[in-house]
């Protein structure tokens, strides 16, 4: 167990290392020359020069790498010219909320998507299972910054039951109920493509381990429909689902880009959008490798769950 | 087990197949995807010829109208721009950098998973790498660097789009091409003197561009969404060049006051989108062979009964412990009726062995799954016949009666232990599983009752072998596991439908003396099915051949094994190995048994039957007593009828 951790662990290592470099490639295509974006077009050609020099932008593009990834390494991700402060002080107050509203997010994805799948593929063709494909294909059909304004149409201009942005209301509030009441409209419209693809995932699964042997064992057996779709069936097709909620937290976390521009959350997504009009590009590398990693660390986790869930693969 | 169900479906026809096209209209909500993208696509093409006020042009006096006002049919903007023609022009846009985007991503990922596939290796190993290491990031934060670099613009949206969604090509195209690079028309091509570029372009690419096609289908709804995200947030699309998204995001801030600005083309946006992952799930369909037969249909918790066409009239009960009378499944698939089970009737005595013998694809398995209702709806389905349990119809009993009697008065083991016992649970918790759902213990008290079950099976280190996992034991324990499940409740009827043939030889043989063993000692009454007369003579008192779905022969087992009346049976006996004789000459039945799809009249066995007169192709034969307790349905039993005893 600890051992399969520790190994999973430190494969995720040369990936982080990966995205590091797909980062700082995609930084060193910026088109033009930087010490001239940064300095104007009337800088002179001497302080150019010394601008690239102190940028260390002379030097090869790998010398560069590694200098860069030792300050990353050191907590050094540069500093906002826009906000004037370090970035990474900066993106780590957003990425809380973020992981606030893309956890919660996965959470109502996991449930609903697998309950529907399950339901869906125990009703298969009836209308049930009608109702839920439905659903699904318009929830996945809808694009989520759509889906927020109209969220917000209704629950917080025509209802006014929910707030409609904001992570906090401005005066007083500040507790847990208060968050949870913001968080209901953006965490709902985040997850429902989400929750779409996990309904159909499940279903398919379900539909594949209801026809396994062992399925049959267990109605011979003698034991209750229920138990044998929640326990045996299931069991079976969450450890087949599990990889796949792995890979949603990635679209989650892309997700909240929209979700936090249009409910104005405090979180990297938002700070993101901003950063690439202000060109911020500091800002934008630090946002992005930071939720770049906690993606891995999502996929690491879904690893580590479906490994414990199927004792075939502690061979 | 499966085996009725596969070689049914093997079995069908494929000639009477509906076409691609018919197939892919008959599919209702692809079909209608299918209309309305047409229609879009359509007004967005004709768009320059339709009566459109140009999208550009700003009236001040008629800021937000609202729709259906005079001259702005879908209302205008905060510029006072006609909202219904930047809709035609604002799709047109977002249809065309969809479509770019997706050219761009099929174009150079279908030219990465190409070469990666094609030149494996080290080629292949950086390629793949390189692909991981994109889809490593969060989908769309990827696009937001490229973005932020490249500086926004509907261009360079375009660009980031389609780098994202680059993987998806490259990995399902090199997955196919891995396939096709070793086959046979590759390598005629590579030594007919054809470079690498020619072989790819000219063998392999027609065969990928299916799989291109499929993944565009399905990616181009993905890519129109995300760009119009891209221009929702102001990094696409820039003024005043407009697309779904920069409308969609510019109304936005008239949400409050004008919310049909925003509204309307959020609504176009979910149109299209939707349309196209309709038509592109219906082309997948289309491609899937699995969806085509329904084959992914689940079974339910028991067998369909229709007795609509039921001619087995009334019977009453007999002395024995289980009977069958005039039992009857078949499996429907489409248009065509397998009938697998044919009027079978058995008898089966109280502490009785009687083996069920039979090819595969006979029904022996089908006939024990009909019993309680485990033979898979749909497709499965009983038409008839009565099974008797101390005076009780079993296909009349309900689902709650039925699972009283699964796993309590009736016991199964099946073939093969390791796809039977379930992956995920300990051996453990499936006998204590077994145990509970029929008496009323408590954990412990099972637990200990688990560990009697193991040792009684001779399991060594039963202790331990409780918390083990199936695939942590040897074929031969895992059956004894089975074994051990099947008497947890002391059943009074045992199916074993055929135990032993997924075992090695040597274990096999320890099967059958356990098997023996057991059921002496616990009077239980055994239906065993098998294919092997040998095991037959081991264990069976009686025996029962089934050949096409039909009882042929049944008789105490020694009587039927040193004097079989039916030539199948003889055929059948002929084919065991008897260990010292080798010159003993091992006969295969020449021939196949008929599809029971197509069950020639009179005796099914007749096409294989060297004996076989004409009378032999005409009519029902009946199964008739031929003295003793032996009966055989056939005109020219191999053995004399002993007059006076036929009825």
């Amino acid at each position: 167990m600890g051992y399969y951790i520790l190994k999973r662990l430190l494969l995720a290592v040369p990936v982080l290392f990966g995205l590091t470099i797909i980062v700082f490639l995609i930084m060193a295509m910026i088109p033009g020359d930087p010490a001239t974006a940064i300095l104007g077009s009337y800088a002179t050609p001497e302080n150019v020069a010394r601008l690239n020099r102190e940028l260390g932008l002379d030097r090869s593009l790998a010398e560069q790498y590694f200098v860069w990834i030792g300050n990353l390494l050191q907590g050094d991700f540069g500093r906002s010219y826009t906000l004037n402060r370090p970035v990474i002080d900066e993106v780590l107050e957003r990425f809380n909320a973020t992981l606030i509203l893309a956890g919660a997010a996965l959470l109502m994805c996991s449930i609903l998507g697998l309950l529907a799948g399950i339901v869906s593929a125990v009703h298969q063709f009836g209308w049930a299972d009608r109702v839920i494909t439905f659903v699904v294909l318009i929830g996945i059909s809808t694009p989520s910054f759509f889906l927020g304004l109209l969220l917000i149409l209704l629950f917080a201009v025509s209802w006014r039951v929910l707030p409609a942005s904001g992570m906090f209301a401005i005066y007083g509030g500040g507790d847990l109920p208060d968050l949870l009441l913001h968080l209901i409209l953006p965490a709902v419209t985040l997850s429902v493509v989400a929750t779409g693809v996990i309904a159909r995932l499940t279903r398919a699964a379900m539909l594949e381990v209801l026809r396994q042997d062992y399925i049959r064992t267990a109605r011979a057996k003698g034991l209750s429909e229920r138990r044998v779709i929640y326990r045996h069936a299931f069991k079976v097709a969450l450890v087949n689902v599990i990889p796949v909620i792995g890979i949603q937290a990635g679209f989650v976390l892309g997700g909240a880009v929209y979700i936090e521009t249009v409910f104005q959350w405090p979180g990297i997504g938002g700070m993101l959008v901003k950063a690439i009009s202000t060109r911020d590009l500091l800002l934008v590398q630090g946002g992005v490798l930071v939720v770049a990693a906690s993606y891995v660390l999502f996929n690491l986790l879904a690893d580590i769950a479906q490994y414990m869930l199927d004792p075939r693969l502690k061979l | 087990m499966s085996a009725p169900a596969t070689t049914a479906t093997a079995a069908a026809p494929r000639a009477r197949r509906p076409g691609a096209w018919q197939l892919f209209a008959n599919n209702r909500l692809a079909a209608s995807g299918l209309v309305i993208l047409a229609a879009v696509v359509a007004i967005v093409l004709l768009a320059p010829l339709l009566p459109l006020t140009p999208p550009d042009v700003t009236d001040p006096a008629a800021r937000l109208q609202r729709p259906l006002a005079e001259g702005y049919l879908l209302g205008s903007d905060h510029l006072g721009r006609d909202i219904l023609s930047r809709l035609v022009y604002g799709t047109r846009t977002s249809i065309a950098v969809g479509l770019s985007a997706t050219l761009v991503a099929a174009l150079v990922g279908s030219l990465l998973g190409l070469v990666a596939g094609y030149a494996g290796g080290r080629t292949d190993n950086i390629i793949m790498r390189g692909i991981d290491m994109i889809m490593a990031f969060p989908y769309i934060l990827l696009a937001l660097a490229i973005v932020a670099v490249l500086g926004p613009g509907l261009i360079n949206a375009l660009y980031a789009i389609a780098v994202v969604n680059i993987p998806f090509f490259a990995r399902n195209i090199r997955g196919v091409t891995i396939g096709l690079s070793h086959r046979e028309f590759v390598d005629a091509a590579k030594l007919s003197g054809k470079n690498h570029a020619l072989v790819l372009g000219s063998e392999i690419l027609p065969n990928v561009l299916p799989t291109i096609v499929i993944t565009m289908s399905t990616t181009v709804g993905w890519m129109i969404l995300e760009t119009a995200g891209l221009s929702f947030l102001g990094l696409g699309a820039q003024p005043p060049q407009a697309d779904l998204g920069s409308m969609l995001g510019e109304g936005r801030k008239l949400l409050f006051n004008a919310p049909h600005v925003s509204i309307i083309p959020g609504l176009m946006i979910f149109v299209l989108v939707m349309s196209i992952n309709l038509v592109g799930d219906g082309i997948r369909d289309l491609l899937d062979p699995r969806l085509k037969s329904g084959a992914l249909s689940r079974p339910s918790a028991r067998t369909a009964v229709d007795r609509s066409r039921d001619r087995g009239g009334s019977h009453e009960g007999g002395s024995s412990l289980l009977e069958l009378h005039r039992l009857s499944t078949h499996f429907e698939v489409g248009d065509e009726v397998y009938r697998a089970v044919n009027d079978v009737d058995l008898k089966l005595d109280a502490e009785e062995c009687l083996g069920i013998v039979g090819e595969s694809g006979s029904g022996k398995s089908v006939t024990a799954m009909s019993l309680l209702g485990l033979v898979p709806t749909p497709a499965g389905r009983i038409v008839g016949g009565r099974v008797d349990y101390q005076g009780e119809d079993l296909l009349d009993a309900s689902l709650a009666r039925l699972r009283e009697l699964r796993g309590g008065a009736f016991a199964y083991v099946f073939q093969d232990p390791l796809s039977t016992l379930h992956p995920l649970f300990t051996i453990g918790d499936q006998i204590v599983e077994a145990i509970q759902a029929h008496q009323p213990l408590g954990v412990r008290a099972a637990r200990e009752r688990t560990l009697e079950l193991l040792r009684l099976v001779q399991i060594p280190n039963a202790t331990q072998r409780l918390d083990s996992f199936p695939h942590e034991l040897s074929g031969g324990m895992r059956q004894r596991v089975c074994i051990a499940m099947a008497l947890a409740n002391d059943p009074e009827i045992l199916i074993a439908d055929e135990p032993t043939t997924a075992l090695d030889v040597t274990v096999q043989a320890q099967m059958l003396n356990l098997l023996n063993r057991l059921r002496k000692d616990r009077n239980a009454a055994v239906l065993f099915i098998t294919h092997d007369f040998g095991v037959v003579s081991e264990i069976c008192d009686r025996v029962a051949v089934m050949y096409a779905g039909r009882i042929v022969e049944t008789g105490p087992a020694s009587q039927v094994l040193a004097e079989p009346a039916h030539p199948y049976t003889r055929k059948l006996i002929d084919c065991v190995p008897v260990l010292g004789e080798p010159q003993r000459s091992l006969d295969a039945i020449p021939g196949l048994p008929p599809a029971v799809n197509r069950l020639p009249p009179g005796c099914a066995f007749a096409e294989r039957c060297q004996r076989a007169v004409d009378a032999c192709r005409e009519g029902d034969i009946g199964l008739d007593s031929i003295g003793g307790r032996r009966e055989v349905r056939c005109l020219l039993p191999m053995i004399e009828p002993r007059v006076g005893d036929r009825t």
